[in-house]
């Protein structure tokens, strides 16, 4: 990288090693004071939030203390109690791992058979589930609600899951991955005497890995976090899910007791956050390789 | 073309059916009874249905009350979408530079990514509470009184913050892919034409990144007409008064807290259907066959 920078600066060797070091010391050292502060800005909300999760309403009242209180146990349990964190959690677990569960099944299932197999009216079907994109909840709200009533379906996880299960995202998802493979891999395993559900399970699947993580990902944390469907279909204790539970530690009190409620807030927050590490490579990995796809 | 690979006649289609079914029945039903619905007038308690054609729409653009959710929702999308793909970009362009140590930023700038809109309504209803909110009290300090419970316009500037910084991640999350797709050798031969970082962006990263930056625009108008349901709920409610009565929580009152308005409620929806409409066809034109993700 400073073989042309040399040669142009051979006659004055100190102002090579001083763009040198600026290149090398300043500039990097430069970016890093600008991205810390850059990340203290976006994490300060949430650094807050646990502080203020650990302190008394004597701490929080003298405004600006970000030392760490010694309420902590006193907060997380009242808000565990309180809003019955453990059960929502466990609920809010079911109704998330079952959608991404769910949709990644199908839309593993209805693309490997519009790719790998001859299917009349492909492009109607394609079309189809393309146009739930134009269908968010809100603009069928109404009538999906009654059809779950009718249904008996209000306050059950099937209420909560089955709607959720078709997945334009996913389809397009590992549509995108399957065209990009090459033809010769499913060629060889048919030579090799393997059928299609051989073929799915030993060479597509472990190679869509990456994918089904990146699915995985984004599924459960829209599902943890959905907040109207819930609101609407989930009133019970038995399917209530953790963000409503959320609004319930602010409703019960005349006055918010801030601590306990960010207590509820960190614990509602832990799980998504340890999807969200365990799973980031995947997801950047996915999101790459499906751009890759298109290009 | 791929020549079809397995023979099978009937497997694809068992294959394929489950997610028909559902799309059929909780996807496309529904929206057409939607639209039905719009052009009657129900009485919840009765049953009873009245075709009246138009009405529901004609009364919705008459009503101050619409025509107002209408303007908030304009702005608030408008504040939401800029801001929230001019700082995340900003960030990651950042956090990609090739120095060494910032694989830390990358990871921790998509953190947000996790949050809820009602987490972050909450917590920066923390930050911005008029009497031990750490924001409104710095605020003060510079002799500006801050209070979104009952000033509008504090209102709508405060779920523009929070709506804001819960998206940033998602954000950061593609700009960061968009930003790895970008061919190494393009940047350091435009280096080495001797373009400054300044030109190198608006000159290469910029344009490169244009199909992300325009899905992104896409998905944020998306996020900041609905998913933002829960942060207004949890925070203002719509208030104080209606300074803060987004049109899908308008929809919401309308469609499930008052018995009479299931038709206006339906009608609202068929206009957000044209709306979103729109938007996914110009997606479809510009992008091509992009996966949209959430």
């Amino acid at each position: 990288m400073s073989s042309s920078t040399t040669s142009t600066m051979a006659a004055l060797p100190t102002q090579a090693t001083r763009a040198a070091f600026r290149r090398r010391v300043v500039y990097p050292a430069f970016m890093h004071g600008l991205m810390i502060l850059g990340v203290f800005v976006v994490l300060f909300p949430l650094l807050f939030a646990i502080i203020l999760s650990t302190q008394s309403s004597a701490d929080w009242f003298q405004i600006g203390n970000l030392i760490p209180g010694t309420s902590a146990a006193h907060n997380y349990a009242t808000a565990w109690e309180r809003a019955s964190i453990g059960r929502l959690m466990l609920n809010t677990t079911i109704v998330a791992v079952l959608v991404a569960g769910g949709k990644i099944i199908l839309s593993m299932s209805a693309s490997f058979a519009l790719i790998y197999f001859k299917v009349r009216g492909s492009t109607l079907i394609i079309g189809l589930i393309m146009l739930t994109h134009f269908l968010p909840l809100p603009v069928r709200i109404v009538p999906t609600y009654q059809l779950l009533a009718d249904l008996r379906w209000i306050d059950t996880f099937q209420g909560l899951t089955v709607p959720f299960f078709a997945s334009a995202t996913g389809i397009l998802l590992f549509l995108q991955f399957f065209r990009t493979l090459s033809p010769d891999l499913a060629d060889a395993a048919r030579v090799d005497g393997a059928g299609p559900i051989h073929f799915l399970f030993r060479i597509l699947i472990p190679i869509s890995r990456t994918n089904i993580g990146a699915l995985f990902l984004i599924e459960f944390i829209y599902m943890w976090n959905q907040y109207l469907w819930p609101l609407l279909v989930a009133n019970s204790v038995d399917t209530r899910q953790v963000q409503i539970g959320i609004k319930q530690l602010i409703a019960t009190d005349a006055v918010i007791d801030w601590g306990v409620l960010m207590a509820g807030t960190v614990m509602v927050i832990i799980p998504p956050l340890v999807v969200l590490l365990v799973l980031q490579r995947s997801l950047m990995a996915g999101l790459s390789a499906g751009d890759e796809g298109i290009r | 073309m791929r020549s079809f690979v397995f023979p099978n006649r009937i497997l694809p289609y068992l294959l394929i059916a489950p997610s028909a079914v559902l799309v059929v029945v909780f996807f496309i039903v529904p929206a057409i009874q939607s639209l039905q619905l719009s052009f009657y007038r129900v009485n919840t308690s009765t049953g009873r249905q009245i075709y009246i054609e138009f009405e529901n729409f004609t009364r919705l653009f008459n009503s101050k009350e619409y025509i107002n959710s209408l303007t908030i929702t304009g702005i608030f999308i408008l504040v939401v979408v800029i801001f929230a793909l001019a700082i995340s970009l900003l960030l990651a362009v950042g956090a990609s530079q090739p120095i060494r140590g910032f694989g830390i930023y990358r990871t921790l700038l998509i953190w947000p990514y996790a949050l809820s809109p009602a987490i972050a309504g909450t917590i920066w209803a923390l930050l911005a509470d008029p009497s031990i909110g750490v924001l409104t009290y710095n605020l003060e300090r510079l002799g500006i009184h801050f209070n979104r419970q009952t000033d509008s316009t504090h209102a709508i500037i405060f779920i523009c913050i929070a709506a804001i910084w819960k998206i940033l991640g998602y954000n950061v999350v593609f700009f960061l892919a968009g930003l790895r797709n970008i061919p190494q050798d393009v940047m350091e031969a435009s280096a080495l034409d001797g373009a400054n970082a300044w030109t190198r962006f608006w000159r290469m990263t910029f344009p490169l990144l244009s199909p992300t930056t325009f899905f992104l625009l896409v998905m944020n108008t998306l996020y900041a007409s609905f998913e933002t349901f829960g942060l207004i709920d949890i925070t203002t409610q719509g208030g104080p008064g209606r300074a803060t009565n987004l049109l899908i929580y308008k929809l919401y009152n309308d469609g499930f807290k008052n018995t009479t308005l299931l038709g206006s409620a339906a009608a609202q929806s068929v206009l957000l259907l044209i709306f979103v409409a729109i938007l996914t066809l110009i997606q479809f034109r510009t992008a091509g066959k992009r996966t949209f993700y959430r």
